[in-house]
């Protein structure tokens, strides 16, 4: 398992063993949605903000 | 087999099914479409080497393009472009089910707030306005009342993208606390659940609870003909009972092109990131991706 920074708080976030590029985890610090941008190193950014026409 | 996956956002959905995929020896290649660009000569590598892609973008609107560009590519793409089309507006699928002579619930579209609220009316109270674009059962509108329908419909004209101002009215149903989803590959349902929640709104996105459902032979008829009626693929096909749990009588409302499958996948026995992969291998295989995904509606 590997871990990275929250971008809003800084606390540590662990990554499952499968993350991908293109997931979204929770801070459980400060509850931020952090988009994993990079698995190895492991790197989080802000998740984007929900969308209009996001969905199914 | 090369899989693309165009995506932007992984949810559980894309995890299971990357999981299968790499599980059988597949070589996937996610794009994620924020970062691509689309000209019209030739596709962002590694695109134009995929024997097919998978559109599972969340954002309808990259859902629709990246799809269609897919197939100007002439890469074979899951779900069709056509598909994409009708699925991804409200008016669209309802047409579309219309047309095939699917029971969907009774429908008018306006396009001021004048029209719109004698549509209204005309169908009383309560009745529903729906975006036409837009999922999770995010900004439904069950009107009670002819003061809350004038107030839903200035602020949509005041507020609103111009899309709010294609004004989607809608009968409403009195269903059984419930609705039903099926998920179809080409027609041949998956499996099914129920989604049970006292609000109206029976989403799972919105928290409804999910229990798994016994497919009796007019919904596999129905879910089969909805399916025909938007071009076929992976489709979630949802519907509400008539006449109360367990009638016979069924409605059509909506049919999903990037259908979720988490919460389906947990209420049922159904693999259900295995059976698609088994449809899409054989569909690849065949080659018939692109060629059979001719909406109803166009057929001579």
């Amino acid at each position: 398992m590997s871990e990275a920074d929250c971008v809003t708080c800084g606390d540590s976030v662990a990554l499952p063993e499968d993350a991908e590029v293109g997931e979204i985890v929770d801070c459980g610090s400060c509850g931020t949605e952090l988009e994993v941008v990079g698995v190895d190193p492991a790197e989080l950014a802000e998740a984007p903000d929900l969308a209009e026409d996001w969905g199914e | 087999m090369e899989v693309g996956l165009l995506y932007s956002r992984i949810r559980p959905d894309e995890k299971l099914l990357l999981t299968e995929l790499r599980e059988r020896g597949h070589e996937v290649h996610k794009v994620d479409v924020r970062e691509a660009t689309f000209g019209l000569d030739a596709p962002p590598e590694p695109l134009g080497q995929c024997d097919v892609v998978l559109d599972r973008c969340m954002a309808t609107s990259r859902s629709r393009y990246a799809g269609r560009f897919a197939d100007h590519y002439d890469v074979p793409v899951v779900n069709s472009p056509e598909t994409a089309k009708l699925c991804s507006d409200k008016v669209e699928t309802t047409l579309a089910l219309s047309e095939a002579g699917i029971p969907t619930p009774e429908t008018t579209v306006a396009f001021t707030t004048e029209s719109a609220l004698e549509a209204i009316e005309a169908f009383g109270y309560p009745c529903v306005l729906k975006p036409v674009v837009g999922s999770w059962g995010r900004l439904m509108a069950k009107l009670e009342s002819r003061s809350a329908a004038e107030a839903v419909l200035e602020h949509k004209e005041t507020l609103g993208h111009y899309e709010h101002s294609v004004f989607y009215v809608q009968q409403f149903v009195d269903k059984p606390g419930r609705d039903l989803r099926v998920l179809t590959v080409d027609g041949e349902p998956v499996a099914a659940m129920s989604r049970s929640s006292d609000h109206w709104l029976t989403n799972a996105a919105a928290g409804a609870e999910t229990e798994s459902f016994e497919l009796d032979s007019e919904v596999e008829r129905l879910a089969r003909e909805a399916s025909e009626a938007v071009g076929g693929g992976l489709l979630g096909v949802d519907l509400m009972e008539l006449g109360g749990e367990g009638g016979d009588e069924y409605t059509v409302h909506e049919v999903n092109h990037t259908v979720e499958f988490k919460a389906l996948n947990a209420a049922v026995d159904v693999d259900v990131a295995t059976t698609v992969i088994d449809w899409l291998e054989a569909k690849v295989a065949d080659s018939e991706v692109g060629t059979d995904a001719t909406p109803a509606e166009v057929q001579p």
